[in-house]
């Protein structure tokens, strides 16, 4: 199988993440044309419906829209691009949070720990 | 459109399905599962007509299911039924010559995509080249009901991949149904849209197998150890 997915989560949404990553650092410029349903399902190895769903979730999102006899496009909205963005980093600083929660750290503690690591980060 | 009402089937004294019905959808990929001896391949021909219920009703695409459904039905059994000296061009044109379905260029595009030689003989074929070439007969009719029996069984995993890849490129969503008993459900998660499961000739469910990841946070395999257990 050309990708591997966590078999304990819903693939649509797996495929719906991955998506917005490429959405989000620009490899799918704002209106630029997702694949068709089976080239999806061939890349990925799912099924078909699966993608399927996958599109519908991103037109509910607003993220993608269909466009009647000629696919699904990422949407050039770029406040709506911009919320998406937010969203993802929202998802991934809050979960930095909880897990740093549950080891007893205090919100000072997290900021210093953050600015501290990200000043001896030199790859950045 | 399949369609199973109060199934049961006695081989003599032996009770191999037990009040069975359930209904599939066109245009699925459903998942047969139970373990050996379920009654998995009993139900696959029932649908191909190829065996009668003892009691209840099996349709298909809205007709009761006899041996005349063979010409909307593909029906790749378990055991193969190849006759050795036959090079693989000699088994498609038999096949083109059987059923009026059988679109010969498609074979050939899916021969390709398999990687197999045309003029090979069928006794110098792999294990895996075997596998190979039930798919290729079976994906080049286009009748729509698809019914596969363990397509992967004894199958190494890169066969596997071309074999769950050639389903994907292959198959008419639009216009095409299949229904795959096997017990190896990890190779096939991915691309099942639903799942029935049985268990000593009883139906024990129907289920769609995103609702399961999404509901119980499990992968079809650990829910199916549960379920099994339980």
């Amino acid at each position: 199988m050309a990708e591997e997915f966590h078999s304990s989560q819903p693939i649509y949404l797996q495929i719906m993440e991955r998506v917005c990553q490429q959405i989000v650092r620009k490899e799918l410029a704002p209106g630029a044309k997702l694949p068709s349903v089976r080239e999806m399902a061939l890349t990925f190895g799912v099924n078909p419906n699966t993608i399927q769903r996958t599109y519908q979730e991103l037109e509910r999102m607003e993220v993608a829209l269909a466009k009647r006899g000629q696919g699904t496009f990422v949407t050039e909205d770029t406040a709506k691009l911009m919320n998406l963005k937010r969203d993802m980093q929202k998802q991934i600083i809050q979960s930095y949070v909880n897990n740093l929660r549950e080891l007893g750290f205090s919100n000072e503690e997290m900021k210093q720990g953050l600015s501290q690591f990200l000043k001896e980060d030199h790859d950045d | 459109m399949i369609e199973f009402h109060k199934v049961n089937k006695k081989y003599g004294f032996n009770h191999v399905l037990k009040d069975i019905s359930f209904t599939i959808r066109p245009g699925k990929i459903i998942g047969l599962v139970g373990p050996n001896g379920s009654g998995k391949s009993t139900i696959l021909k029932l649908i191909s007509g190829l065996t009668y219920p003892s009691s209840g009703e099996v349709s298909v695409l809205g007709e009761p299911a006899n041996r005349r459904i063979a010409s909307k039905v593909i029906y790749l059994t378990e055991a193969d039924s190849f006759y050795p000296s036959f090079t693989v061009k000699d088994m498609l044109n038999f096949y083109e010559s059987q059923f009026a379905d059988f679109e010969q260029v498609k074979a050939m595009e899916l021969l390709q995509f398999m990687n197999l030689n045309d003029s090979v003989k069928i006794r110098s074929l792999s294990k895996g080249n075997r596998g190979r070439l039930k798919l290729v007969l079976a994906l080049a009719r286009r009748a729509p009901i698809l019914l596969l029996d363990e397509p992967f069984s004894g199958l190494d995993p890169m066969v596997r991949d071309t074999l769950v890849q050639g389903l994907l490129s292959f198959i008419d969503f639009e216009k095409q149904t299949v229904l795959m008993a096997t017990h190896e459900i990890e190779e096939v998660e991915t691309v099942l849209d639903e799942l029935i499961m049985i268990e000593d000739g009883r139906f024990l469910g129907q289920y769609h197998v995103e609702t399961i990841r999404e509901e119980k946070g499990l992968s079809i395999k650990e829910w199916m150890k549960e379920t099994y257990k339980g």
